[in-house]
């Protein structure tokens, strides 16, 4: 005997239980004293989904509604709330969930377009182009990152201090890794000496602007990366605007100078600062992160004199040195940009390249810090940005 | 004996050694051990005073002295010290 679409579904609702997307609402924010809380299961197709669902659902197509539906939902009895579009096809899924031994499930009535007219919330997941899940597609299968952590890179900025031997490495890989606005303070070109160890240029660059040298190899690299260049040198005077409206900034600059204006104005703003520096064999990486751990100022209050710190035109370096250290900042940037793991903050790392060693060292906030400390801090929270007056720093 | 581990930039200054070993029952007189034998570093460590200078720190098992007893830190035979200057090269 045939039977028409209509008659099939209304012998199929009959023997289903509907609920209305208010009482639904109810079900799947209470939290039932035995058993599992209800789950919402968007039975509706991927594009559907894709221009928005109810928040927490769990998306499994009516199409592989039987193949999918055991590893979305093991558990049996688990009270279900299947819905579509209108509540018709949910209507049907609801009896092919119950043939498979489903207990409690449900099919809500009007389906989405209903729940989202009475206002009630739904959210736009992620969606990546194509060509971004293929890219990133190592990415995407890491709970960790996701397409949400992906979006969350590919919507944030990041500030390089220098695109030398420690930018070069983290410039590269977080290029890869699709932080979507990369900025570059550096008003240097581009060396012969500078190739053993400062990886984003190449011998025809010889002589052109780093910016401009590490903006062309990032564009080869990934598209999706938008360069910000800035062809000056930092100083306590353009520091302000230059971090302005960035996420988070990576030092890799090579002067005490920098490394102390950079400091104060990042507390300031509330920037968090990758740090890392090097030395022939060796290399000290930290993160500070303004108000949460110490800053520069609370672990060196004062720069050396330059006979003990000389740079690496003046002391070399391994090229690779600055290589680990530069990866490992960028390993901490991307980190604290999905705010994942344990960042460094708080903690100094020493890398003694000819040891192949590790030791880590505690830091702390020192209270009379005159960038964080107690007084600094009060003052911080009632001025804006840019307002205080430069701290300072002799050097010897 | 407490180990001493020397920061590459004052290597040259100490023979070239990674580490070195001096006595004493407290931070300060342990560096003044180790000063004893190689009074050049002196000025890189100590103020004129005898205090630690601000670019130098010291941890005594990962833990800054500064945030212990400074120099008056007891240390025991199996304590490492690390002494960190800061470096600027990137």
């Amino acid at each position: 005997m045939t039977k028409t679409y209509a008659e099939l579904l209304r012998e199929t609702r009959a023997g289903v239980r509907e609920l209305a997307p208010q009482e639904a609402s109810q079900l799947a924010d209470s939290k039932p004293a035995h058993g599992r809380p209800a789950r919402y299961i968007d039975v509706r197709e991927t594009s559907e989904w894709q221009e928005g669902h109810i928040v927490g659902a769990v998306h499994v197509p009516r199409g592989h509604l039987e193949s999918r539906i055991e590893a979305a939902v093991p558990d049996r009895d688990t009270p279900l709330i299947l819905y579509c579009a209108a509540g018709n096809r949910s209507v049907l899924a609801a009896r092919q969930l119950a043939d498979l031994g489903y207990t409690d499930v449900l099919s809500m009535s009007g389906g989405f377009q209903q729940w989202k007219s009475e206002g009630r919330p739904w959210k736009a997941p992620v969606v990546l182009s194509p060509e971004q899940q293929r890219r990133y597609s190592r990415h995407l299968l890491i709970p960790e990152v996701g397409s949400e952590g992906q979006k969350r890179l590919l919507d944030a900025s990041v500030l390089f201090i220098g695109a030398g031997g420690l930018g070069s490495p983290a410039l590269l890989y977080l290029a890869a890794a699709g932080v979507g606005r990369l900025g570059i303070v550096d008003f240097d070109v581009v060396e012969l000496s500078n190739l053993q160890r400062q990886v984003v240029h190449s011998s025809d660059r010889i002589g052109r602007r780093k910016t401009e040298s590490a903006a062309e190899t990032i564009r080869g690299l990934n598209p999706d990366v938008t360069v910000v260049q800035h062809d000056e040198m930092l100083t306590e005077d353009n520091v302000a605007r230059l971090i302005d409206g960035y996420d988070l900034v990576v030092d890799g600059t090579d002067t005490f100078e920098t490394r102390y204006a950079l400091n104060d104005a990042a507390v300031r703003a509330g920037t968090p600062v990758v740090h890392a520096s090097v030395f022939r064999f060796e290399g000290q990486l930290t993160v500070f992160a303004p108000f949460d751990g110490p800053c520069y100022r609370c672990l060196y209050p004062t720069p050396p004199p330059p006979e003990l710190a000389p740079g690496c035109s003046v002391a070399g370096v391994l090229g690779v040195v600055p290589g680990v250290m530069g990866l490992l900042q960028a390993t901490e940037a991307v980190k604290v940009l999905l705010g994942i793991g344990d960042p460094l903050v708080g903690r100094l790392l020493i890398y003694d390249a000819l040891d192949a060693s590790f030791q880590e060292v505690q830091l702390r906030r020192d209270p009379d810090c005159p960038a964080c400390g107690t007084v600094a801090a009060a003052t911080v929270a009632d001025a804006p940005a840019d307002s205080s007056q430069p701290l300072e720093t002799t050097l010897s | 004996m407490t180990t001493i581990r020397i920061p590459p930039v004052l290597r040259a200054q100490v023979g070239d050694a990674k580490q070195v070993e001096a006595q004493g029952e407290t931070v300060g007189e342990v560096l003044q051990h180790l000063l004893s034998q190689h009074p050049v570093l002196s000025d890189q460590l100590l103020t004129p005073e005898g205090q630690l200078n601000r670019f130098v720190n010291v941890y005594l098992n990962g833990q800054d002295i500064r945030y212990l007893g400074e120099l008056d830190t007891p240390v025991g035979e199996r304590d490492t010290l690390i002494v960190l200057p800061a470096m600027a090269g990137g």
